[in-house]
Protein backbone atom coordinates (compact mmCIF):
# COMPACT_ATOMS: atom_id res chain seq x y z
CA UNK A 1 0.00 0.00 0.00
CA UNK A 2 1.35 3.39 -1.00
CA UNK A 3 -0.94 6.42 -0.93
CA UNK A 4 0.27 9.72 -2.35
CA UNK A 5 -1.31 13.01 -1.27
CA UNK A 6 -0.68 16.49 -2.58
CA UNK A 7 -1.94 19.49 -0.61
CA UNK A 8 -1.69 22.55 -2.82
CA UNK A 9 -2.49 26.22 -2.55
CA UNK A 10 -0.59 29.35 -1.73
CA UNK A 11 2.03 30.17 0.88
CA UNK A 12 0.43 31.07 4.22
CA UNK A 13 -2.56 28.71 3.93
CA UNK A 14 -0.95 26.27 6.34
CA UNK A 15 -0.72 23.38 3.92
CA UNK A 16 2.75 22.33 5.01
CA UNK A 17 1.53 22.24 8.62
CA UNK A 18 -1.45 20.17 7.51
CA UNK A 19 0.88 17.74 5.75
CA UNK A 20 3.05 17.41 8.85
CA UNK A 21 0.01 16.77 11.07
CA UNK A 22 -1.33 14.06 8.79
CA UNK A 23 2.08 12.37 8.56
CA UNK A 24 2.48 12.52 12.33
CA UNK A 25 -0.95 10.98 12.88
CA UNK A 26 -0.14 8.23 10.39
CA UNK A 27 3.15 7.50 12.16
CA UNK A 28 1.27 7.15 15.46
CA UNK A 29 -1.08 4.77 13.70
CA UNK A 30 1.88 2.55 12.87
CA UNK A 31 2.24 3.54 9.21
CA UNK A 32 5.36 4.73 7.44
CA UNK A 33 4.95 8.37 6.50
CA UNK A 34 7.09 10.88 4.67
CA UNK A 35 6.26 14.54 4.24
CA UNK A 36 7.96 16.81 1.73
CA UNK A 37 7.24 20.31 0.54
CA UNK A 38 8.05 22.76 -2.14
CA UNK A 39 7.79 26.49 -2.20
CA UNK A 40 9.30 29.47 -3.96
CA UNK A 41 11.72 32.02 -2.52
CA UNK A 42 8.77 34.18 -1.32
CA UNK A 43 7.84 34.17 2.40
CA UNK A 44 4.11 34.14 1.66
CA UNK A 45 1.92 34.21 -1.40
CA UNK A 46 3.38 32.25 -4.30
CA UNK A 47 2.54 28.63 -4.95
CA UNK A 48 3.11 26.19 -2.09
CA UNK A 49 2.51 22.53 -1.78
CA UNK A 50 3.01 19.83 0.77
CA UNK A 51 3.16 16.18 -0.14
CA UNK A 52 2.58 13.19 2.08
CA UNK A 53 3.23 9.54 1.34
CA UNK A 54 1.59 6.93 3.52
CA UNK A 55 2.79 3.37 3.25
CA UNK A 56 2.89 0.09 5.10
CA UNK A 57 6.50 -0.48 4.01
CA UNK A 58 9.67 1.66 3.94
CA UNK A 59 9.10 4.71 1.75
CA UNK A 60 11.90 4.77 -0.82
CA UNK A 61 11.23 7.62 -3.24
CA UNK A 62 9.92 10.40 -0.98
CA UNK A 63 8.25 12.62 -3.59
CA UNK A 64 4.78 12.40 -5.08
CA UNK A 65 4.74 11.65 -8.81
CA UNK A 66 1.10 10.78 -9.47
CA UNK A 67 -1.04 11.67 -6.48
CA UNK A 68 -4.00 9.56 -5.40
CA UNK A 69 -5.49 12.46 -3.45
CA UNK A 70 -5.23 16.15 -4.21
CA UNK A 71 -6.35 19.11 -2.15
CA UNK A 72 -6.53 22.39 -4.10
CA UNK A 73 -7.05 25.60 -2.14
CA UNK A 74 -6.51 28.12 -4.96
CA UNK A 75 -7.65 28.30 -8.62
CA UNK A 76 -4.03 28.12 -9.79
CA UNK A 77 -3.37 25.00 -7.71
CA UNK A 78 -6.52 23.42 -9.15
CA UNK A 79 -5.44 24.21 -12.71
CA UNK A 80 -1.97 22.92 -12.12
CA UNK A 81 -2.65 19.77 -10.11
CA UNK A 82 -6.41 19.11 -10.34
CA UNK A 83 -6.99 18.79 -14.08
CA UNK A 84 -4.87 15.89 -15.30
CA UNK A 85 -5.34 13.53 -12.41
CA UNK A 86 -4.83 9.84 -12.88
CA UNK A 87 -7.89 7.56 -13.15
CA UNK A 88 -9.39 6.90 -9.76
CA UNK A 89 -7.62 9.82 -8.08
CA UNK A 90 -9.70 12.12 -5.88
CA UNK A 91 -9.73 15.90 -5.89
CA UNK A 92 -10.95 18.00 -2.97
CA UNK A 93 -11.36 21.76 -3.37
CA UNK A 94 -12.46 24.76 -1.39
CA UNK A 95 -15.69 25.49 -3.26
CA UNK A 96 -15.61 29.23 -2.55
CA UNK A 97 -11.96 29.77 -3.46
CA UNK A 98 -11.80 27.46 -6.47
CA UNK A 99 -14.59 28.38 -8.93
CA UNK A 100 -12.80 26.55 -11.71
CA UNK A 101 -13.05 23.12 -10.09
CA UNK A 102 -14.13 20.45 -12.57
CA UNK A 103 -17.58 18.87 -12.34
CA UNK A 104 -16.79 15.24 -11.86
CA UNK A 105 -17.70 12.51 -9.46
CA UNK A 106 -14.06 12.47 -8.42
CA UNK A 107 -14.14 16.11 -7.38
CA UNK A 108 -15.40 16.88 -3.88
CA UNK A 109 -16.35 20.48 -3.14
CA UNK A 110 -16.46 21.79 0.41
CA UNK A 111 -16.72 25.30 1.92
CA UNK A 112 -13.45 24.72 3.77
CA UNK A 113 -12.38 28.29 4.51
CA UNK A 114 -15.98 29.33 5.24
CA UNK A 115 -16.24 26.62 7.90
CA UNK A 116 -13.02 27.88 9.49
CA UNK A 117 -14.43 31.43 9.64
CA UNK A 118 -17.74 30.22 11.12
CA UNK A 119 -16.11 28.10 13.80
CA UNK A 120 -13.12 30.21 14.80
CA UNK A 121 -13.95 33.64 13.39
CA UNK A 122 -10.87 33.47 11.19
CA UNK A 123 -9.80 31.77 7.95
CA UNK A 124 -6.57 30.52 9.53
CA UNK A 125 -7.83 27.07 10.50
CA UNK A 126 -8.89 26.19 6.95
CA UNK A 127 -5.94 23.79 6.78
CA UNK A 128 -7.25 21.91 9.81
CA UNK A 129 -10.82 21.88 8.49
CA UNK A 130 -9.40 20.43 5.28
CA UNK A 131 -7.70 17.67 7.26
CA UNK A 132 -11.03 16.80 8.88
CA UNK A 133 -12.71 16.70 5.48
CA UNK A 134 -9.99 14.62 3.84
CA UNK A 135 -9.75 12.12 6.65
CA UNK A 136 -13.52 11.68 6.92
CA UNK A 137 -13.74 11.10 3.16
CA UNK A 138 -10.80 8.75 2.77
CA UNK A 139 -10.05 7.37 6.26
CA UNK A 140 -6.28 7.72 6.17
CA UNK A 141 -5.78 7.59 9.93
CA UNK A 142 -7.83 7.11 13.09
CA UNK A 143 -9.65 10.31 14.14
CA UNK A 144 -8.11 10.03 17.63
CA UNK A 145 -4.54 10.08 16.29
CA UNK A 146 -5.41 12.97 13.99
CA UNK A 147 -6.76 15.05 16.87
CA UNK A 148 -3.68 14.20 18.97
CA UNK A 149 -1.42 15.34 16.16
CA UNK A 150 -3.36 18.60 15.75
CA UNK A 151 -3.07 19.28 19.48
CA UNK A 152 0.70 18.73 19.35
CA UNK A 153 1.50 20.79 16.26
CA UNK A 154 -0.63 23.95 16.39
CA UNK A 155 0.29 26.94 18.59
CA UNK A 156 -0.85 26.46 22.20
CA UNK A 157 -3.21 29.44 22.18
CA UNK A 158 -5.17 28.06 19.24
CA UNK A 159 -5.41 24.38 20.17
CA UNK A 160 -9.10 24.45 21.11
CA UNK A 161 -10.08 26.51 18.05
CA UNK A 162 -8.25 24.10 15.80
CA UNK A 163 -9.72 21.01 17.38
CA UNK A 164 -13.20 22.50 16.90
CA UNK A 165 -12.29 23.27 13.29
CA UNK A 166 -11.16 19.69 12.78
CA UNK A 167 -14.32 18.24 14.28
CA UNK A 168 -16.54 20.54 12.26
CA UNK A 169 -14.74 19.47 9.09
CA UNK A 170 -15.44 15.85 10.02
CA UNK A 171 -19.08 16.49 11.01
CA UNK A 172 -19.88 18.55 7.92
CA UNK A 173 -18.39 15.92 5.65
CA UNK A 174 -20.23 13.05 7.31
CA UNK A 175 -23.53 14.89 6.96
CA UNK A 176 -22.96 15.91 3.37
CA UNK A 177 -21.95 12.41 2.31
CA UNK A 178 -25.02 10.93 4.04
CA UNK A 179 -27.24 13.31 2.09
CA UNK A 180 -25.69 12.02 -1.12
CA UNK B 1 9.76 5.68 23.97
CA UNK B 2 6.71 7.60 22.75
CA UNK B 3 8.70 10.84 22.85
CA UNK B 4 11.61 9.22 21.09
CA UNK B 5 9.49 8.15 18.10
CA UNK B 6 9.30 11.37 16.11
CA UNK B 7 8.37 12.66 12.70
CA UNK B 8 11.48 14.73 12.16
CA UNK B 9 12.90 16.95 9.45
CA UNK B 10 16.33 16.08 8.08
CA UNK B 11 17.86 19.37 9.18
CA UNK B 12 16.33 18.96 12.63
CA UNK B 13 17.81 15.45 12.94
CA UNK B 14 21.24 16.82 12.02
CA UNK B 15 21.07 19.53 14.70
CA UNK B 16 19.72 17.18 17.36
CA UNK B 17 22.38 14.56 16.64
CA UNK B 18 25.11 17.21 16.84
CA UNK B 19 23.85 18.46 20.19
CA UNK B 20 23.55 14.92 21.56
CA UNK B 21 27.06 14.11 20.30
CA UNK B 22 28.46 16.97 22.32
CA UNK B 23 28.75 19.80 19.80
CA UNK B 24 28.69 22.90 21.98
CA UNK B 25 29.71 25.57 19.49
CA UNK B 26 27.92 26.49 16.30
CA UNK B 27 28.76 29.51 14.18
CA UNK B 28 26.83 30.08 11.01
CA UNK B 29 25.22 32.39 8.54
CA UNK B 30 21.73 31.04 7.78
CA UNK B 31 21.12 30.04 4.18
CA UNK B 32 18.34 28.06 2.52
CA UNK B 33 18.02 25.06 2.54
CA UNK B 34 20.21 24.62 5.65
CA UNK B 35 18.63 27.34 7.81
CA UNK B 36 16.74 25.01 10.15
CA UNK B 37 20.05 23.60 11.40
CA UNK B 38 21.17 27.04 12.59
CA UNK B 39 17.69 27.72 13.93
CA UNK B 40 17.66 24.52 16.00
CA UNK B 41 21.20 25.04 17.25
CA UNK B 42 20.35 28.58 18.36
CA UNK B 43 17.55 27.14 20.46
CA UNK B 44 19.36 24.13 21.89
CA UNK B 45 22.93 25.24 22.54
CA UNK B 46 22.33 28.04 25.09
CA UNK B 47 20.26 25.60 27.18
CA UNK B 48 23.14 23.10 27.10
CA UNK B 49 25.77 25.62 28.16
CA UNK B 50 26.99 25.91 24.58
CA UNK B 51 27.34 28.86 22.25
CA UNK B 52 25.51 29.80 19.08
CA UNK B 53 26.85 32.72 17.08
CA UNK B 54 25.37 34.15 13.92
CA UNK B 55 28.49 35.53 12.27
CA UNK B 56 28.73 38.28 9.67
CA UNK B 57 29.27 35.79 6.85
CA UNK B 58 30.28 32.25 6.00
CA UNK B 59 34.02 32.94 5.98
CA UNK B 60 33.84 34.23 9.54
CA UNK B 61 31.65 31.33 10.70
CA UNK B 62 34.19 28.84 9.40
CA UNK B 63 36.99 30.74 11.13
CA UNK B 64 34.96 30.83 14.36
CA UNK B 65 34.45 27.08 14.53
CA UNK B 66 38.16 26.48 13.95
CA UNK B 67 38.92 28.78 16.90
CA UNK B 68 36.31 27.17 19.12
CA UNK B 69 37.60 23.71 18.31
CA UNK B 70 41.15 24.77 19.22
CA UNK B 71 39.70 25.90 22.54
CA UNK B 72 38.51 22.33 23.04
CA UNK B 73 34.88 22.40 21.91
CA UNK B 74 33.27 20.11 19.39
CA UNK B 75 32.25 22.61 16.71
CA UNK B 76 30.02 22.69 13.66
CA UNK B 77 28.71 24.99 10.95
CA UNK B 78 26.05 24.47 8.28
CA UNK B 79 25.58 26.10 4.92
CA UNK B 80 24.60 25.64 1.29
CA UNK B 81 26.52 26.03 -2.00
CA UNK B 82 27.25 29.78 -1.99
CA UNK B 83 28.40 29.58 1.63
CA UNK B 84 30.33 26.37 1.04
CA UNK B 85 32.37 28.21 -1.60
CA UNK B 86 33.24 30.93 0.90
CA UNK B 87 34.26 28.43 3.57
CA UNK B 88 36.77 26.65 1.37
CA UNK B 89 39.88 28.56 2.37
CA UNK B 90 39.32 27.95 6.06
CA UNK B 91 38.38 24.31 5.43
CA UNK B 92 41.84 23.99 3.91
CA UNK B 93 43.32 25.80 6.89
CA UNK B 94 41.57 23.48 9.37
CA UNK B 95 42.65 20.40 7.41
CA UNK B 96 46.26 21.52 7.27
CA UNK B 97 46.41 22.69 10.88
CA UNK B 98 44.56 19.50 11.92
CA UNK B 99 41.62 21.05 13.72
CA UNK B 100 38.55 18.82 14.10
CA UNK B 101 35.22 20.31 13.00
CA UNK B 102 32.15 19.41 10.95
CA UNK B 103 30.87 21.40 7.97
CA UNK B 104 27.36 20.59 6.76
CA UNK B 105 26.56 21.50 3.16
CA UNK B 106 22.90 21.16 2.20
CA UNK B 107 23.10 21.25 -1.59
CA UNK B 108 20.79 23.46 -3.61
CA UNK B 109 20.75 24.24 -7.33
CA UNK B 110 23.84 26.16 -8.47
CA UNK B 111 26.05 27.60 -9.83
CA UNK B 112 26.10 30.87 -7.90
CA UNK B 113 22.89 31.75 -6.02
CA UNK B 114 21.07 29.38 -8.40
CA UNK B 115 17.70 28.18 -7.13
CA UNK B 116 17.69 28.59 -3.34
CA UNK B 117 14.73 26.30 -2.61
CA UNK B 118 15.50 23.56 -5.15
CA UNK B 119 17.58 20.45 -4.89
CA UNK B 120 20.85 19.43 -6.56
CA UNK B 121 24.04 17.42 -6.15
CA UNK B 122 26.42 19.90 -7.72
CA UNK B 123 28.97 20.07 -4.90
CA UNK B 124 30.26 16.50 -4.91
CA UNK B 125 33.62 17.45 -6.37
CA UNK B 126 33.79 20.71 -4.45
CA UNK B 127 33.64 18.67 -1.24
CA UNK B 128 36.96 17.15 -2.26
CA UNK B 129 38.68 19.70 -4.46
CA UNK B 130 37.14 22.97 -3.25
CA UNK B 131 40.16 24.05 -1.26
CA UNK B 132 43.58 24.56 -2.81
CA UNK B 133 46.48 22.20 -2.28
CA UNK B 134 46.18 18.47 -1.69
CA UNK B 135 43.35 18.00 0.80
CA UNK B 136 42.63 14.49 2.13
CA UNK B 137 38.89 15.16 2.11
CA UNK B 138 36.30 13.18 4.01
CA UNK B 139 32.64 13.59 3.03
CA UNK B 140 29.59 11.61 4.11
CA UNK B 141 26.14 11.79 2.48
CA UNK B 142 23.02 10.24 4.08
CA UNK B 143 19.67 9.57 2.35
CA UNK B 144 17.11 9.23 5.14
CA UNK B 145 16.33 11.07 8.37
CA UNK B 146 17.62 8.22 10.59
CA UNK B 147 20.76 8.12 8.42
CA UNK B 148 21.21 11.88 8.84
CA UNK B 149 21.14 11.43 12.61
CA UNK B 150 23.58 8.56 12.47
CA UNK B 151 25.99 10.09 9.96
CA UNK B 152 26.09 13.41 11.80
CA UNK B 153 27.44 11.51 14.81
CA UNK B 154 29.84 9.59 12.56
CA UNK B 155 31.09 12.85 10.99
CA UNK B 156 31.76 14.32 14.43
CA UNK B 157 33.50 11.14 15.58
CA UNK B 158 35.70 10.88 12.51
CA UNK B 159 36.72 14.53 12.77
CA UNK B 160 37.68 14.05 16.41
CA UNK B 161 39.45 10.77 15.78
CA UNK B 162 41.54 12.14 12.91
CA UNK B 163 41.86 15.80 13.95
CA UNK B 164 40.44 17.05 10.71
CA UNK B 165 37.32 18.63 9.18
CA UNK B 166 34.61 16.30 7.92
CA UNK B 167 32.04 17.41 5.35
CA UNK B 168 28.47 16.20 5.83
CA UNK B 169 26.69 16.54 2.50
CA UNK B 170 22.93 16.66 2.22
CA UNK B 171 20.52 17.91 -0.43
CA UNK B 172 17.36 20.00 -0.22
CA UNK B 173 15.08 16.97 -0.46
CA UNK B 174 16.44 15.05 2.51
CA UNK B 175 17.08 18.23 4.51
CA UNK B 176 13.48 19.42 4.29
CA UNK B 177 11.82 16.02 4.26
CA UNK B 178 10.17 14.74 7.41
CA UNK B 179 10.05 11.06 8.27
CA UNK B 180 10.02 8.66 11.15
CA UNK B 181 12.97 8.30 13.47
CA UNK B 182 13.41 6.56 16.78
CA UNK B 183 15.78 8.94 18.52
CA UNK B 184 18.39 7.06 20.56
CA UNK B 185 18.74 7.86 24.25
CA UNK B 186 21.60 10.09 25.40
CA UNK B 187 23.16 7.03 27.00
CA UNK B 188 23.10 5.18 23.67
CA UNK B 189 24.67 8.15 21.90
CA UNK B 190 27.34 8.53 24.60
CA UNK B 191 28.46 4.95 23.95
CA UNK B 192 29.12 5.79 20.29
CA UNK B 193 31.22 8.89 20.92
CA UNK B 194 34.92 9.28 20.21
CA UNK B 195 37.05 12.13 21.53
CA UNK B 196 40.17 13.72 20.07
CA UNK B 197 43.51 12.48 21.42
CA UNK B 198 44.78 14.84 24.15
CA UNK B 199 48.27 15.25 25.60
CA UNK B 200 49.06 14.10 29.14
CA UNK B 201 49.03 16.84 31.77
CA UNK B 202 52.23 18.46 32.98
CA UNK B 203 54.61 17.51 30.19
CA UNK B 204 57.60 19.83 29.84
CA UNK B 205 57.23 20.71 26.23
CA UNK B 206 53.96 20.05 24.38
CA UNK B 207 54.47 19.60 20.65
CA UNK B 208 51.14 20.01 18.81
CA UNK B 209 52.35 18.21 15.68
CA UNK B 210 54.62 15.57 17.15
CA UNK B 211 53.70 12.51 15.09
CA UNK B 212 56.41 10.24 16.45
CA UNK B 213 53.87 8.15 18.35
CA UNK B 214 50.85 8.40 16.04
CA UNK B 215 49.82 9.90 12.72
CA UNK B 216 47.21 11.79 14.74
CA UNK B 217 49.15 13.85 17.31
CA UNK B 218 47.40 14.73 20.61
CA UNK B 219 45.66 18.11 20.55
CA UNK B 220 45.69 20.32 23.65
CA UNK B 221 42.88 22.81 24.18
CA UNK B 222 43.77 26.47 24.43
CA UNK B 223 43.24 27.58 27.99
CA UNK B 224 44.33 24.31 29.55
CA UNK B 225 47.92 25.43 30.12
CA UNK B 226 49.81 24.55 26.98
CA UNK B 227 50.82 27.32 24.59
CA UNK B 228 51.24 26.42 20.97
CA UNK B 229 51.44 27.96 17.55
CA UNK B 230 49.02 27.30 14.70
CA UNK B 231 49.82 28.38 11.16
CA UNK B 232 48.72 27.63 7.62
CA UNK B 233 52.36 27.68 6.56
CA UNK B 234 54.13 24.34 6.50
CA UNK B 235 55.09 23.62 10.10
CA UNK B 236 57.23 21.23 12.10
CA UNK B 237 56.34 19.40 15.33
CA UNK B 238 56.37 22.67 17.29
CA UNK B 239 53.79 24.26 15.01
CA UNK B 240 56.25 26.92 13.78
CA UNK B 241 56.97 27.38 10.07
CA UNK B 242 59.43 25.20 8.25
CA UNK B 243 60.44 24.92 4.62
CA UNK B 244 62.80 21.98 5.04
CA UNK B 245 61.89 19.63 2.16
CA UNK B 246 61.96 16.54 4.38
CA UNK B 247 59.58 18.08 6.92
CA UNK B 248 57.30 19.46 4.21
CA UNK B 249 57.14 16.07 2.53
CA UNK B 250 56.51 14.28 5.82
CA UNK B 251 53.68 16.63 6.81
CA UNK B 252 51.65 16.40 3.62
CA UNK B 253 52.14 12.64 3.35
CA UNK B 254 51.14 12.13 6.97
CA UNK B 255 47.84 14.01 6.75
CA UNK B 256 46.91 11.88 3.75
CA UNK B 257 48.14 8.68 5.39
CA UNK B 258 46.05 9.21 8.50
CA UNK B 259 42.91 9.16 6.31
CA UNK B 260 44.07 6.40 3.95
CA UNK B 261 44.87 4.13 6.88
CA UNK B 262 41.28 4.13 8.12
CA UNK B 263 39.42 4.01 4.78
CA UNK B 264 37.67 0.75 5.65
CA UNK B 265 36.50 2.14 8.98
CA UNK B 266 35.00 5.25 7.41
CA UNK B 267 33.43 3.65 4.33
CA UNK B 268 29.67 3.35 4.72
CA UNK B 269 27.49 1.76 2.03
CA UNK B 270 24.04 0.34 1.55
CA UNK B 271 23.35 -2.53 -0.83
CA UNK B 272 19.87 -3.36 -2.13
CA UNK B 273 19.25 -6.51 -4.19
CA UNK B 274 22.84 -6.69 -5.41
CA UNK B 275 23.33 -10.43 -4.86
CA UNK B 276 22.14 -11.64 -8.28
CA UNK B 277 22.29 -8.26 -10.03
CA UNK B 278 23.36 -8.02 -13.68
CA UNK B 279 22.97 -4.25 -13.59
CA UNK B 280 23.77 -1.80 -10.80
CA UNK B 281 22.69 1.70 -9.94
CA UNK B 282 25.33 3.63 -8.00
CA UNK B 283 24.05 6.78 -6.34
CA UNK B 284 23.90 8.84 -3.17
CA UNK B 285 21.68 11.15 -1.14
CA UNK B 286 18.07 11.55 -2.18
CA UNK B 287 18.90 10.04 -5.57
CA UNK B 288 19.66 6.75 -3.80
CA UNK B 289 16.00 6.68 -2.72
CA UNK B 290 14.95 7.09 -6.36
CA UNK B 291 17.37 4.28 -7.22
CA UNK B 292 15.86 1.95 -4.61
CA UNK B 293 12.38 2.61 -6.06
CA UNK B 294 13.71 2.06 -9.59
CA UNK B 295 15.10 -1.32 -8.48
CA UNK B 296 11.66 -2.38 -7.23
CA UNK B 297 9.99 -1.24 -10.47
CA UNK B 298 12.64 -2.90 -12.67
CA UNK B 299 12.51 -6.19 -10.75
CA UNK B 300 8.74 -6.26 -11.42
CA UNK B 301 9.65 -6.24 -15.13
CA UNK B 302 12.17 -9.03 -14.61
CA UNK B 303 15.32 -6.90 -14.85
CA UNK B 304 18.00 -8.12 -12.44
CA UNK B 305 19.21 -4.83 -11.04
CA UNK B 306 20.51 -3.75 -7.65
CA UNK B 307 21.46 -0.52 -5.95
CA UNK B 308 24.64 0.56 -4.24
CA UNK B 309 24.26 3.69 -2.14
CA UNK B 310 27.47 5.52 -1.30
CA UNK B 311 27.11 7.02 2.16
CA UNK B 312 30.81 7.81 2.14
CA UNK B 313 31.67 9.91 -0.90
CA UNK B 314 35.25 10.83 0.00
CA UNK B 315 37.53 8.99 0.24
CA UNK B 316 35.80 7.37 -2.74
CA UNK B 317 34.97 3.73 -1.83
CA UNK B 318 37.17 2.39 -4.62
CA UNK B 319 37.44 -1.24 -3.52
CA UNK B 320 33.71 -1.72 -3.02
CA UNK B 321 32.70 0.04 -6.22
CA UNK B 322 35.35 -1.93 -8.11
CA UNK B 323 33.88 -5.16 -6.77
CA UNK B 324 30.44 -4.18 -8.13
CA UNK B 325 31.94 -3.20 -11.49
CA UNK B 326 33.55 -6.61 -11.81
CA UNK B 327 30.21 -8.39 -11.30
CA UNK B 328 27.69 -6.52 -13.43
CA UNK B 329 27.26 -5.76 -17.14
CA UNK B 330 26.43 -2.10 -16.75
CA UNK B 331 26.36 0.53 -14.04
CA UNK B 332 23.93 3.46 -14.16
CA UNK B 333 25.05 6.57 -12.26
CA UNK B 334 22.10 8.93 -11.79
CA UNK B 335 23.00 12.36 -10.42
CA UNK B 336 21.40 15.77 -10.03
CA UNK B 337 24.40 17.46 -11.69
CA UNK B 338 26.13 17.42 -15.07
CA UNK B 339 28.07 14.26 -14.15
CA UNK B 340 30.50 14.22 -11.23
CA UNK B 341 30.61 10.90 -9.35
CA UNK B 342 30.24 9.09 -12.67
CA UNK B 343 33.88 9.95 -13.41
CA UNK B 344 34.98 8.23 -10.20
CA UNK B 345 32.93 5.15 -11.09
CA UNK B 346 34.43 5.12 -14.61
CA UNK B 347 37.92 5.42 -13.17
CA UNK B 348 37.35 2.47 -10.88
CA UNK B 349 35.50 0.36 -13.49
CA UNK B 350 38.61 0.43 -15.71
CA UNK B 351 36.52 -0.56 -18.72
CA UNK B 352 35.25 -3.81 -17.16
CA UNK B 353 31.62 -2.71 -17.42
CA UNK B 354 29.79 0.06 -19.24
CA UNK B 355 29.21 3.09 -17.04
CA UNK B 356 26.12 5.09 -18.00
CA UNK B 357 25.53 8.60 -16.63
CA UNK B 358 22.04 10.00 -16.16
CA UNK B 359 21.77 13.65 -15.24
CA UNK B 360 18.90 15.84 -14.16
CA UNK B 361 19.75 19.53 -13.80
CA UNK B 362 16.47 21.49 -13.77
CA UNK B 363 16.17 21.84 -9.98
CA UNK B 364 13.54 19.10 -9.80
CA UNK B 365 14.00 15.71 -8.11
CA UNK B 366 15.44 12.89 -10.20
CA UNK B 367 12.60 10.36 -10.39
CA UNK B 368 12.64 6.54 -10.24
CA UNK B 369 10.88 6.46 -13.64
CA UNK B 370 13.77 8.30 -15.30
CA UNK B 371 16.26 5.81 -13.91
CA UNK B 372 14.04 2.93 -14.99
CA UNK B 373 13.81 4.34 -18.52
CA UNK B 374 17.60 4.73 -18.74
CA UNK B 375 18.06 1.21 -17.44
CA UNK B 376 15.47 -0.28 -19.81
CA UNK B 377 17.27 1.29 -22.80
CA UNK B 378 20.57 -0.21 -21.66
CA UNK B 379 19.01 -3.63 -21.14
CA UNK B 380 17.46 -3.56 -24.64
CA UNK B 381 20.72 -2.33 -26.27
Amino acid sequence: MRKELRLSGSGGQGLITAGIILAEAAMRDGLEAVQTQSYGPEARGGAAKAEVILSDAEVDYPKVTSPDYILAMTPIACDRYGCNIKPGAKLVVDEDLVPNAPDSKHCYKFPITKISKEITGRPLSANIVALGVLNELFKFVSPERLEEAVRQRVPKASVEDNVRALNEGIRYTREKMQDK
Amino acid sequence: MADRLRLMQGNEACALAAAMAGVRFFAGYPITPSTEIAEQMSEMLPKLGGKFIQMEDEIASMAAIVGASLAGMKSMTATSGPGFSLKQENIGFATFTEVPCVVVNVQRTGPSTGLPTNTAQGDMMQAKYGSHGDIPAIALYPSTVPEIFDMTIKAINISEMLRQPVILLMDEIIAHMREKILVPTQEEVDKMLVSRPKPAKGIDKYLPYDASMSDVPPLAAYGEGYRFHVTGLYHDATGFPTSKPAEVDAKIRRIHRKVNNVVDDITFLRYDQMDDAEYAIVSCGSTARSARRAVVLAREKGIKVGSLQLKTIWPFPEAKVSEVCSKVKKVIVPEMNMGQMVHEVERVAKGRCKVVPYNRVDGEPLTPEEILETLAKEVAW
